[in-house]
């Protein structure tokens, strides 16, 4: 009796302490500043997309959701391309070679690429990448491949030999194996990847931090971070301005729920 | 397929094509692993191994660099307070997420572990805050904690706990546990759907067997859960300490390290020694010493949870 309160009530609590700033934040968007520190929690007086219309006239964040857009799917694309080609021939190497690559990429798990943001910085200079969406689809692709890597060689360790042997003995060519096998039966575990590319690539602030300093090539967690310095004591906006950050992710994750965990825990699990 | 399968034997009769076929595979299962590899080893292993050069020398990315061998190391353990703080931070910071990221994730999984409609609406919510941004979820909290108009304190005083309503970010006694508080709220729900994962694989007879030897539901979980569990708290306990040390994006949202550097984990040091400071060497320094750090800390977990995986 008393554990089924216990549970309940914690569970309720939990899902409180989730829903009640969630729904400040979707209530203030529609808000006044006013009304926003007066009653964060009620309703809107009335439903409107005043200060949608105000956040995308007077900032960049149109420019900077372009952006992300573009960065995110540059960047998911080429590190699926990479990983899988590499991930497919880690699995088929039965030499020490695929092992000792398979032990590289580990390494890169277990060490985040933020040790390096140092030589990064000079390195990126350097070669001209800074102010540059190439540059961040790059060093992306370069922080996400151990991962990836990491789930498509489990995934592919697991699919049977024998299916490859067939082909390879068919005359069928390893690129040819991998396009007409491997992708097309590795596609769950590509979804699963790419969602969770996409969710941390979307919301990655460090690097363009890092190497962004033109406000025309901001991503949308910097351009959020720096519209709060402006605005900084208008809530409003700025919830305003966190909806249309997390719009994009919040929509597909409502349409695809079960993809959206089966990813964001395979990333977890794998890694 | 039968004809494929047919054709079998004559490979492994004749010699000389299969083997030709075979050398070139291989040369084409390098072609394809390369490009990945070539791009992690120049972008990821090349970095690194400026770092080591970058951590002998002074240099603020202007003027000449001046070539100090161990000088920033030998600073950074022996004068150097900031960085201790940081290390204590950092320390503590991963120490209270891990802790009670992974009891509450824990106990949730073991609450809404049978897949009932309300059980999966539950876990939909509570996953929900991992696919915002850290930006999102620290302006969110920045607002929940405001000293003047934050939902927090405005519950407090309302309910007449005014000793409550803290300035939480704002002070250097609480700060970093507010930013850990709001990292637990972050991520519990990730990895209380991983422990669902492992504790639906434990086979129901177990559960069943210790009902009718008449065990407690605290037995039950002391003798079957908890040690059917263990391999996936070895999993998120990891994940849970990689991403604690991660936690740059958020922290420099909230307080950006402050007050007083109360709430500044290794990352967000080394980022102000860089920039604010222009301080090159010295942040290469701090960095390989976050790395021995995080090795460190890694292998005395798995070797703790291991030996009690053992038992």
């Amino acid at each position: 009796m008393i554990l089924k309160f216990i549970k309940g009530f914690s569970l309720l609590l939990f899902a409180l302490l989730i829903l009640v700033p969630s729904l400040i934040v979707v209530f203030g968007a529609s808000k006044t500043d006013a009304e926003v520190y007066n009653a964060p929690l009620s309703l809107p007086e009335r439903w409107n997309l005043d200060n949608y219309r105000t956040l995308f006239e007077s900032s960049n964040v149109g420019q900077s959701f372009l952006n992300s857009v573009i960065v995110t799917l540059a960047s998911v694309f080429f590190t699926l391309l990479l990983a899988s080609l590499c991930s497919f021939a880690i699995s088929r190497m039965i030499t020490v070679t695929g092992k000792v690559l398979f032990a590289l990429f580990t390494i890169g798990l277990a060490i985040p690429g933020q040790v390096n943001i140092v030589p990064i910085f000079i390195l990126f200079n350097d070669l001209g990448l800074t102010n540059k969406l190439s540059g961040l689809v790059l060093i992306n692709v370069v922080t996400t491949l151990p991962i990836s890597v990491f789930i498509l060689t489990a995934f592919f360790r697991e699919l049977p030999k024998e299916m490859f042997e067939v082909s390879a003995i068919d005359g069928a060519s390893p690129l040819r194996i991998y396009r007409s096998i491997a992708l097309p039966l590795s596609r769950p575990a590509l979804g699963a990847t790419a969602i969770f590319l996409f969710v941390i690539t979307w919301n990655e602030l460090l690097f363009p931090l890092l190497l962004i300093t033109d406000p025309a090539k901001r991503t949308l967690p910097l351009s959020l971070i720096s519209f709060r310095g402006e605005y900084f004591s208008s809530y409003s906006m700025i919830f305003t301005a966190v909806m249309v950050a997390s719009i994009p992710m919040v929509a597909m994750y409502l349409f695809m729920q079960r993809s959206f965990i089966a990813g964001l825990t395979a990333g977890a699990v794998k890694g | 397929m039968s004809a494929r399968t047919g054709s079998a034997p004559t490979i492994s009769g004749s010699g000389l094509a299969p083997r030709r076929k075979r050398k070139r595979d291989a040369g084409i299962y390098y072609a394809m692993g390369l490009p990945a590899a070539l791009i992690f080893a120049i972008f990821y292993f090349g970095p690194f191994i400026l770092n080591l050069r970058y951590s002998l020398v002074k240099w603020d990315g202007i003027t000449d660099s001046e070539f100090v061998g161990l000088g920033n190391f030998i600073k950074l353990v022996s004068d150097d307070d900031l960085f201790y703080k940081v290390l204590g931070n950092n320390l503590r910071f991963t120490f209270l997420v891990v802790i009670f990221q992974t009891l509450l994730s824990l106990v949730f999984a073991i609450f809404l572990v049978k897949n009932t409609k309300t059980n999966i609406a539950l876990r939909t919510l509570y996953f929900f805050p991992t696919i915002l941004s850290s930006v999102s979820v620290g302006i969110i909290w920045l607002f929940l904690y405001d000293p003047n108009f934050g939902a927090i304190n405005l519950f407090f005083n309302k309910f007449g706990l005014e000793s409550l309503a803290l300035n939480w970010l704002g002070s250097e006694g609480s700060a970093l546990n507010a930013i850990a508080f709001t990292q637990v709220w972050f991520h519990t729900g990730q990895m209380m759907v991983i422990y669902i994962a492992g504790l639906q694989q434990i086979p129901q007879e177990l559960y069943e067997a210790a009902e009718v030897d008449g065990a407690s539901k605290w037995q039950q979980f002391r003798f079957v859960t908890w040690p059917m569990a263990i391999p996936t708290t070895i999993v998120v306990m990891a994940y849970t300490t990689i991403q604690s040390f991660r936690a740059f994006d958020l922290i420099f949202t909230m307080t950006q390290g402050g007050p007083n550097n109360a709430s500044s984990i290794f990352a967000v040091l080394i980022y102000q020694t860089v920039f604010s400071e222009l301080r090159i060497g010295y942040a290469a320094a701090q960095s390989i010493f976050f790395v021995l750090v995080l090795v460190f800390v890694t292998v005395l977990q798995r070797r703790f949870l291991n030996t009690r995986y053992e038992k």
